[in-house]
């Protein structure tokens, strides 16, 4: 078959995107501030809404690395430079955690004494929901997922150079270790950062919600930079439709099993009906809230699927990179409906506030200025690595 | 060659992925249409070498998946919602969560199967099990390490010579003609046929019988019946008083029931009241209700006048004065805790068409003892009528 020869040159980014990402980032960061001396209960969930919105995209495209290693997978090898571009974001949580932190008195019930004193389930709770052990728990896990990046990015970079095999198998070897400390800590993350904002609720199966919402985002943004760069002619003249196919029947799987997670999540609760489980879901019928609960299914799952429900839409570059950004901000309607309920202002229906724009226009920013910034040290293609050539000329 | 056989196909075979590719590109380029390549696995780019189409499967999948969603649907709500309306789990009659995962399977069941089945009848042209590439030389190489192509006698531009020197420039391993098979006809009747239809249905029911009446009933696999739960019926060691099925707490009404208070009293000092007003489709109701279940013993105009007289002891009429002094919650009380001999008719005649028989009973007792101002009011009335 086709033999691709290939002699890798790289080739930099455009200064418009450094600096369309600084003016982003810049705008968010001073209306952050302003929000946050408005109204700084506001401020702080939505902060929350975009921080796991990043954690989702950088987590999420650390696992899509260490996937592709355990699934000995080929096609992805050209363009697994993306998700670590992305991943690098992971480092940085230390700092943008800090804020949640510093002010969890705004964000968790459980973190007020006196309501723990009054409640026999925060008490019974108390062992695990106290400020310590969650503020160990967060730098375990981020300290974790750092740790995992730095040794995984460390070999595949090394193999740009020194063109080893061993550190393929390292790698995979890392990777069969870092999944299931992934599926632990994302659990627990999303159980912290997330369910915990309602202390009394309940769901077992919620950090698997959240995976399947994370690795969607991922997706999409790793999708969405792909296109981006070939479009731009990036990653000619190897890539082919076979490559988008996969990427867009992954986006399409993950689709549907966020759809099959979101439904088995609502089917128990509703059928129960158990008072102390199916308020979550009321409270997210109150007023408006009932528009925003509809709307996720048709942005989340109807929409999307029948957008790459064919075989042809799974390859047409146009379509997959629309549907990349109806996806993440899919995902981000996902973690606000999640999040802005347990507001106490916000109960009984959504109200509007400029308040909920400024983060995600900062977080747009920040997440491409760490991928300007991890591109500018690293090759866009692991031109050392073994199955390079082989993900090249991959074809269904 | 020989020309008593009828050709189906000259077929060349190669050695190397690359080379069959190419033959394919050589073929369709050449503008053949009947043709086909069989490669021991799927080889990439085949499509476009063979400038197939996209394959019309999809819309099998995509229509039979529908088809299962909408029946799954409808046959739910009909069954449930419609024709035998069911509460369960205090759901509502059509309770969509529930039904989704039954609607999942058919949806996935439906597409799945009939993929399959439309791709084996299309491709594999199935009720014909005969394809003439079978139990061919072709056929075994191609099956482990060949890349084959055929080029089907049908074709428009099928030539024999023509087909063979094409084949031949494109550096084949060997060109083989196939013909095909001689019809064969198997009689259906067969003794043996027979037979083995016997055997088999013998070793079904009989497989049948054995798994539904014997192997359910051993371990390992009673295990599902033998199950540490309550049993409707059954004793249980859990609660003290060895019953497993536990009393209703008192004061528990069951659903759409409403106690009678005065139920069992002889002569009850106090009764309901009447909770409707005689309007015209009350009485008529009660007439209704009246002539089915009253009229036997007391007679269509309640004179106690009904064909029972003599031979049971005499129903009363309701005309007496003691019946027309009852409140009409006594009549009430009368049908539904019977009188004396009367049986009670609680349980024949709803609640509000009991109530309803007292509006029409009353009907009758003032039209039997009518006053002069009914009279006056009704002549009035026959005479708008006439007017009218
Ligand atoms: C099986 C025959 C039978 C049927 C049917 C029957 N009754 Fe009676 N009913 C009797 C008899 C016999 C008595 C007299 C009972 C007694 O000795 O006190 C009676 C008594 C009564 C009395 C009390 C009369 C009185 O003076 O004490 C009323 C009122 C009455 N019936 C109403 C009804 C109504 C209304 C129905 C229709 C729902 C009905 N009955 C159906 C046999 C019948």
């Amino acid at each position: 078959m086709s033999q691709t020869d290939f002699h890798y040159q790289k080739k930099e980014l455009p200064a418009s995107l450094t600096k369309f990402a600084l003016i982003l980032l810049s705008i968010g960061v001073v209306l952050s501030l302003i929000a946050f001396f408005v109204d700084r209960e506001r401020a702080l969930f939505g902060y929350l809404v975009t921080y796991m919105m990043i954690v989702s995209i950088a987590i999420g495209s650390l696992f899509m690395v260490a996937l592709e290693y355990i699934a000995g997978a080929d096609w992805s090898t050209p363009i697994r430079r993306i998700p670590e571009f992305f991943s690098k974001l992971l480092p940085f949580l230390f700092i943008l955690v800090i804020p949640l932190l510093i002010f969890n008195h705004d964000l968790f019930h459980w973190a007020h004494e006196e309501a723990v004193a009054e409640d026999k389930i925060l008490q019974g709770k108390a062992p695990y929901l106290n400020i310590t052990f969650f503020v160990i728990r967060t730098f375990v896990f981020l300290g974790l997922w750092t740790l995992f990046y730095w040794m995984m990015i460390k070999n595949s970079r090394k193999q740009d150079t020194t063109k080893d095999q061993n550190l393929t198998t390292k790698n995979i070897r890392l990777s069969a270790i870092f999944i299931p400390v992934f599926a632990i800590s994302i659990t627990f993350t999303a159980i912290d950062f997330m369910m915990s904002l309602e202390p009394h609720w309940f769901s077992t199966i919620y950090g698997v919600y959240f995976f399947s919402g994370l690795v969607v985002a991922a997706l999409a943004a790793i999708t969405l930079a792909v296109i981006m760069l070939k479009e731009r002619g990036y990653f000619s003249p190897w890539m082919n439709d076979d490559h988008l196919f996969s990427l867009g029947a992954l986006i399409f799987a993950f689709v549907n099993f966020w759809a099959y997670i979101a439904f088995s999540q609502y089917l128990l609760i509703w059928y129960a009906d158990l008072p102390e489980e199916s308020f979550w879901y009321l409270t997210r019928w109150n007023g408006s809230w009932a528009y925003i609960s509809i709307l996720l299914i048709i942005v989340q799952f109807l929409v999307p699927y029948f957008a790459l429900l064919t075989q042809p839409s799974k390859k047409n570059p146009k379509r997959l990179k629309f549907i990349s950004v109806w996806l993440l901000l899919a995902h981000f309607v996902d973690l606000f409906w999640l999040i802005m309920p347990n507001m106490n202002s916000m109960k009984d229906g959504y109200t509007f506030s400029w308040i909920d724009l400024v983060f995600p226009i900062a977080g747009v920013g920040f997440i491409i200025l760490i991928f300007i910034m991890s591109y500018k040290k690293d090759n866009l293609l692991p031109i050392g690595d073994p199955k390079l050539k082989r993900g090249m000329d991959f074809h269904l | 060659m020989n020309n008593d056989k009828n050709l189906y196909c000259i077929a060349a075979t190669f050695n190397t992925p690359d080379e069959i590719i190419n033959a394919a590109k050589k073929v369709s380029g050449a503008g053949y249409t009947h043709f086909d390549v069989n490669t021991p696995y799927p080889v990439h780019g085949m499509d476009d070498a063979m400038k197939l189409k996209p394959s019309k499967l999809g819309f099998v999948t995509l229509v039979m998946g529908l088809a299962g969603a909408s029946i799954a649907l409808l046959f739910m709500y009909w069954n449930i919602s419609v024709d035998y309306p069911l509460v369960i789990g205090g759901k509502p009659y059509f309770a969509l969560p529930a039904f989704i995962p039954i609607t999942f399977e058919l949806t996935v069941l439906l597409a799945t199967v009939s993929t399959v089945a439309a791709m084996i009848m299309l491709f594999f042209q199935l009720p014909d099990n005969k394809h003439p590439l079978h139990d061919t030389q072709y056929m075994k190489s191609v099956s482990n390490d060949k890349y084959g192509i055929t080029i089907e006698a049908i074709d428009d531009k099928f030539n024999e010579t023509e087909v063979e020197n094409f084949l031949k420039k494109l550096n084949p391993l060997n060109i083989e003609y196939i013909y095909f098979p001689p019809v064969e006809t198997y009689p259906i009747f067969q003794p043996k046929f027979l037979l083995l239809l016997a055997g088999i249905a013998l070793v079904v029911s009989g497989g049948t019988y054995f798994s539904l009446n014997k192997l359910m009933f051993m371990t390992p696999f009673t295990f599902m019946m033998d199950q540490d739960k309550l049993i409707p019926q059954k004793g249980s060691e859990l609660f003290a008083d060895g019953f497993g099925m536990r009393k209703p707490v008192a004061g528990t009404v069951a659903r759409g029931f409403i106690p009678y208070p005065y139920k069992g009293q002889v002569n009850p000092t106090e009764v309901l009241s009447n909770p409707f007003l005689p309007t015209k489709e009350n009485i008529s109701l009660g007439k209704e209700k009246y002539d089915i279940y009253c009229s036997p013993c007391h007679g269509y105009f309640a004179d106690g006048d009904s064909r029972l007289n003599g031979q049971f002891p005499n129903p009363p009429t309701l005309h007496s004065q003691r019946a027309r002094d009852f409140s009409d919650g006594m009549l009430y009380h009368i049908m539904t805790n019977g009188q004396n001999v009367m049986p009670s008719y609680e349980s024949q005649i709803s609640r509000d068409e009991r109530w309803a028989i007292v509006n029409y009973i009353r009907v009758l007792q003032r039209a039997k003892n009518a006053s002069d101002a009914d009279l006056t009011e009704m002549n009035k009335e026959a005479g708008n009528n006439v007017a009218n």
